[in-house]
């Protein structure tokens, strides 16, 4: 009763905003602009008893180059100072979620359920129960859809997710052999039997295990995979040079303009206070033109310069069911909607998440390509980027691989990313999600567009879209 | 560009082509009659053509070659371009223009850059490493090799000239005297080729075509490269292969590579087999006396190794094992998505090793968990090895893995399109599974036996459906041995048939099909063996004695050995089986003395101990001890008539050949194709010989006839030549193969 009596107030001031904006915007913007708003397929995609879940608030930490000025802190540590700036940001009382989600991919071992040890660290309720989760780089992704999914269900009110990664510090193990001695020791009773084990070692028990971005499945790095790809949809380095460019340029320009609101300030404890993401460098063609392929030696496309870089950061969202947010006195940002995720071959197609789940998850919604007013995908390899664009054009893929009639279709790129993306932003495997979620109802917002759409791949050839609603003004 | 335009007027040229991409000459080659790509005579005149024009059009910088058929560069020189000789001199010429042709190519003044995917063989080898530079495809496909000396050949081409020094004497008499296939990742490191290029993955083309294309765009990058001196065409070399280059310039350490070398072959092959000397010749006096007298001995050796017996054997055999992949059958009505076989001993769990690997889901069915996991472990075992060897990675093994269901019970038995029983031989314990198998499995599906001698319309004897009913007769090691024996009985339906060659060659198996009888083709021709074999034993021969009579004619694995592998146990059943149904024909040796070794536990390797002694970890097996008391106790007396060494020899292989031609006499056989492909690939019969058939035509009839009548005379009818031998005797215009 309640979530319909929501429904119908809700509906009242969509009408007349949307009569206010299309009233304001005839006298400042061109005509197509306004056929375009006017052709929406769906003019909301609230549906009649379900529950309309929001995005309160949304907010990162500065993503910075792993190994700078976040290089002695733990994962944790990130987490925490995320959760902090949400708490900060909202005004949010420490006991008022009712769970707490996070992501992360390289776990440090220590603090196996990051989730829960940020969560105490950061000062909530430790009545608030909390989990992690890992899906590659869809990880805080699958955070906020596990978050969705309890409120759907009606078992949360609200939730924080998030994701956090640390790259400046990566697990690195003893070799197989030296840890089969030394848990042997740890049972070993007599002074002799530890002898004979300490005697057993030798030089090839001391070489560590260093963790590799790196297939299970396959072995294959995925930079060497993205290069590949790139190759197999014909990409060539120019064009992944001039999108890698065109992020950073973009992610730039949003940084100068103060775009990227969703940054918070960060006292790194024993450092200064860090306010800016740091990765972001736009460059010109002739200095990429110059760097050699940093996997596939010397024929290959994928260099540093176009590619994600290891990335330190954290994020938090705060997701509510509509009415505890309105009774909480929150404005929400923007609708979370439909959500997909798909997965494919690891070894061929590793990185074509975006072009498998966008198609799926408009259907999904009843939208088409251009009911979408803001793209936002995750930009792991410029290369990757082009290649889904490349597949999303093709009729051939579409009706070869994907079993379509048609070419899924490509999204415009006067709405594509143009706040930056993973490859300037940077990508903190675990954190780019919220990010990604968090930018949209931004944009939406900034831009004056109803419907947003995010898409990533993420390792083991998974993909995932979300379609996100801007709540009316 | 007039590249498009050159490509269009050499409309009469049907094999070759190229256009002019920038100033790379892109030269394609394209047999439109096959599907690989072959050295023909057509090839050869068209490729020269070309680099002519390629030589003479200053538009030209560099060239790529490349096969426009994504599995296949060059698969080798074609057979029967070289078959169609008459004559030694004939073959030595046609190897010279082969050479004179790579030479050109070799000291090219334009680059040209071979870009390999897929087979790169023989003759196409040789043409590749005469190029500037090569690029290879690490798809599984591409191998390299110089498989030459398979067919009683050698590099023809120059190979035997190039490849000592491309990748070094140890390399290089490794490659062509074993002829094995190279991957191109360890072609890589042996300096075979000069760079890898991935294959791709689905994009805006097929991933073969996109994979071909990339290649290309890599290669031509790369000619552009090697014009522009950005790409050097000798890798630095490493600290090792200055050492070894060090090592190899002195006179006295190569001499003693040759003399190791020719040591080993000699040993392996008992001079039996002349290729490979000759390969060893070619390279010595190349590398000893220089290019032309290299080059002059391998074309002469070649034309002389093309018209020996040894040669012709071996090429009838492969042409053999061409015709034995195919289904002759035609395509089953339906295909087997689900295998189940009965018994996880040694042979099912082999045939479950070799079906799941090929994505079929297979049930493995044992009626104790010992023996389940016993065999569960076998599967898994040597998907590990495969694993350890690099052929696999842990995950596609695993994978692999996720098809094999172990288990006791019939469950799940209505899905399976096909069963193998592999259990115990007795006709009762068949029998008795057959009803069980019946009473669970739907209509359609086939029920094959794993049998060794029992003949299949006993079997089928107990069956509801006997069009259903088939024999396949596997050989141990499954994983390793190729041939497959499937029986048919009068009942057995077409489709049964062409479901279970479908079967085996989704396996990799060479296929015989036979008729049934009591040993089918092979256990009936390796009976009569046996029993000789044990009677050579009786009249005092020691167990090491006979194998070295046995090898040394060429059989890869000596006749106690033999018995050894297959069991002391298997052989009494054989002997005694095949021993009612044949009567006295199948007399000879004692029985007895395998039924006293299986009394005292000496059934083979797989017990530790037969005529050998079998320890794990040692190399060099002793014989057993405890075995002369027991021959001592069967001793019979040798008439010195007929027990040479050589009369042993063709005792033993005249009694094989004899049962072959009475089996091709009696129809059990199809062919004496097959069965020289079964003799060779299943029991081990020289191949030097070309199987029992090819044996007689090039041997003759007649001069077997008089050994087997002078044995006769000595041990009667187990040595009376059949009729239809007797007829090739006769007359010697007769022949088993064209």
């Amino acid at each position: 009763m309640a979530s319909m009596l929501l429904n119908s107030v809700r509906r009242c001031p969509v009408s007349t905003s949307w009569a206010v904006r299309l009233g304001t915007r005839a006298l400042g913007t061109t005509a197509p602009l306004q056929a375009q708003l006017q052709t929406k397929s769906k003019k909301t995609l609230a549906r009649p008893g379900v529950k309309n879940i929001v995005l309160v608030e949304g907010v990162r930490t500065p993503f910075l180059l792993s190994g700078t000025t976040y290089a002695n802190l733990m994962p944790h540590d990130l987490a925490r100072a995320a959760l902090q700036g949400l708490l900060n940001k909202t005004s949010l009382p420490k006991d008022a979620v009712d769970y707490i989600i996070y992501g992360i991919v390289i776990q440090e071992v220590k603090t196996s359920n990051v989730a829960r040890e940020a969560a105490l660290g950061a000062g909530f309720s430790d009545k608030i129960p909390a989990h992690t989760v890992t899906m590659a780089c869809i990880s805080s992704n699958q955070a906020m859809t596990s978050a969705v999914g309890l409120i759907a269900a009606g078992q949360c009110d609200a939730v924080v997710a998030g994701g956090a990664e640390f790259m400046s510090d990566v697990p690195i193990r003893h070799s197989r052999k030296m840890r089969k001695t030394m848990l042997a020791l740890n049972r070993a009773k007599t002074l002799g039997q530890k002898l004979s084990l300490i005697g057993s070692i030798r030089m090839s028990h001391l070489s560590p295990e260093l963790p590799a971005v790196a297939e299970f499945s396959t072995a294959e790095t995925m930079g060497h995979s993205a290069d590949r790809l790139a190759a197999a949809f014909g990409v060539s380095r120019l064009e992944q040079d001039e999108f890698a460019l065109r992020s950073h340029t973009l992610a730039k320009k949003a940084q100068d303009d103060g775009l990227l609101e969703d940054v918070i300030t960060f006292k790194v404890p024993g450092r200064d206070i860090v306010s800016k993401d740091n990765g972001i460098r736009p460059s010109s063609m002739e200095q990429m033109a110059k760097l050699k392929p940093a996997f596939v030696k010397p024929h290959g496309t994928v260099t540093a310069a176009n590619s994600s870089f290891l990335t330190d950061g954290a994020s938090a969202v705060l997701i509510m069911s509509e009415e505890k947010a309105l009774a909480m006195g929150y404005k929400p940002k923007a609708y979370l909607r439909d959500f997909v995720y798909v997965s494919q071959d690891p070894k061929d197609q590793l990185l074509l998440g975006p072009t498998y789940s966008t198609p799926k998850v408009l259907e999904r919604a009843g939208l088409s390509m251009s009911d979408i007013d803001v793209f936002e995908f995750h930009e792991a390899f410029a290369g990757q980027i082009m290649a889904n664009l490349k597949a999303m054009d093709s009729d051939w893929f579409g009706q070869t691989y994907m079993g379509r009639k048609a070419k899924v279709g490509t999204p415009p790129m006067d709405k594509f990313n143009l706040w930056g993306g993973s490859l300037s932003l940077g990508h903190p495997f675990g954190a780019t999600g919220c990010r990604l979620v968090t930018t949209v109802a931004h944009r939406l917002k900034k831009e004056g567009g109803q419907y947003g759409l995010v898409a990533a791949c993420a390792a083991g050839g998974q993909g995932h879209a979300m379609v996100i609603e801007a709540y009316p003004q | 560009h007039f590249g498009h335009r050159s490509g269009m007027l050499s409309l009469s040229r049907t094999h070759v082509s190229y256009e002019v991409k920038d100033d790379v000459a892109v030269v394609r080659m394209n047999d439109p009659n096959s599907k690989v790509n072959t050295i023909s005579i057509q090839m050869q005149n068209e490729m020269t053509e070309v680099m002519n024009e390629l030589w003479a059009n200053d538009a030209v910088k560099s060239a790529v070659l490349i096969s426009s058929k994504p599995g296949c560069f060059i698969a080798g020189a074609d057979i029967n371009m070289i078959q169609a000789c008459s004559s030694a001199e004939e073959v030595t010429k046609l190897s010279q223009e082969g050479q004179k042709m790579f030479e050109l190519v070799e000291k090219s003044p334009k680059p040209i850059v071979a870009a390999i995917n897929g087979s790169c063989l023989g003759g196409g080898l040789e043409f590749a490493i005469a190029c500037q530079y090569r690029i290879a495809t690490k798809s599984k496909k591409t191998v390299l090799g110089t498989p030459e000396v398979m067919l009683g050949l050698l590099p023809g081409a120059g190979g035997t000239q190039r490849l000592p020094k491309m990748v070094g004497l140890p390399n290089a008499f490794d490659m062509m005297l074993t002829g094995r296939n190279i991957r191109a990742d360890k072609a890589k490191k042996m300096g075979l080729v000069h760079h890898l290029v991935d294959p791709l993955g689905p994009g805006l083309k097929s991933p073969e075509q996109r994979t071909m294309d990339y290649l290309e765009e890599v290669a031509i990058q790369f000619a552009k490269g090697i014009v522009d001196k950005k790409i050097p065409l000798q890798k630095d070399k490493g600290m090792m292969q200055k050492i070894q280059d060090y090592v190899m310039s002195f006179e006295f350490v190569r001499n003693q590579i040759y003399k190791t070398v020719h040591g080993k072959v000699m040993k392996q092959s008992k001079g039996l087999y002349p290729a490979p000397l000759k390969i060893i010749e070619c390279v010595k006096t190349g590398v000893e006396q220089g290019p032309t007298a290299g080059y002059l001995a391998e074309s002469q050796n070649f034309g002389q190794l093309a018209m020996t017996a040894e040669s012709s054997a071996l090429i009838g055999l492969y042409h053999g094992q061409v015709a034995c992949k195919k289904n002759r059958f035609g395509s089953p009505a339906k295909e087997v998505k689900t295998l189940a076989i009965l018994g996880a001993g040694l042979m099912g769990a082999g045939i479950a090793q070799v079906t799941v690997d090929k994505g079929v889901r297979t049930i493995l069915k044992d009626t104790t968990v010992q023996g389940l996991a016993r065999g569960e472990e076998q599967v898994y075992k040597g998907l590990n090895d495969k694993t350890k060897k690099k052929s696999i990675t842990s995950f596609e093994r695993d994978s692999i893995l996720s098809n094999l269901c172990g288990q006791l019970d019939y469950k799940g038995f209505e899905k399976v399109d096909m069963v193998i029983e592999a259990v115990f031989e007795d006709i009762k314990i068949k029998h008795a599974v057959l009803k069980e198998v019946e009473a669970v499995v739907s209509p359609h599906c086939i029920f094959a036996s794993n049998t060794s001698a029992l003949p299949i319309k006993d079997i089928a004897a107990a069956s509801k459906r006997p069009d259903k009913v088939i024999g396949m007769h596997y050989f141990s090691p499954v994983d390793k041995m190729q041939l497959l024996e499937i029986i048919t009985t009068d009942q057995t339906s077409k489709d049964t048939t062409a479901s279970a060659v479908a079967v085996g060659l989704k396996q990799g198996k060479v296929i015989i099909v036979v008729g049934d009888g009591p040993g089918f083709y092979t256990t009936r021709c390796l009976a009569p063996v046996l029993v000789e074999a044990v009677r050579v034993l009786q009249e005092g021969a020691d167990p090491k004695k006979l194998d070295s009579l046995t090898t040394s004619f060429g059989f890869p694995v000596g006749a106690a050995t033999l018995v050894d592998e297959v069991g002391i146990d298997v052989a009494v059943h054989v002997a005694e089986d095949l021993g009612k149904a044949f009567g006295s024909r199948f007399g000879g040796g004692n029985v007895d003395v395998l039924k006293t070794m299986v009394e005292l536990g000496f059934k083979g390797r797989k017990s530790g101990k037969g005529w050998y002694v079998y320890e794990p970890g040692r190399k060099i097996k002793e014989v057993n001890p405890e075995i002369g008391e027991i021959l001592e106790n069967y001793r019979m007396k040798a008439n010195p008539a007929v027990s040479s060494d050589s009369d042993v020899q063709y005792r033993l292989i005249s009694r094989f050949v004899n049962e072959a031609v009475l089996c091709l006499q009696e129809g059990i056989l199809n062919g004496p194709l097959e069965g020289d492909i079964g003799a060779v690939f299943g029991l081990g019969f020289p191949p030097c010989l070309g199987g029992p058939f090819r044996f007689l035509d090039s041997f003759g009839a007649d001069k077997l006839v008089a050994k087997m009548q002078q044995f006769e005379a000595v041990y009667g009818n187990q040595f009376s030549p059949c009729q239809l031998l007797l007829d090739h005797a006769k007359d010697s215009s007769k022949k088993f193969h064209k």
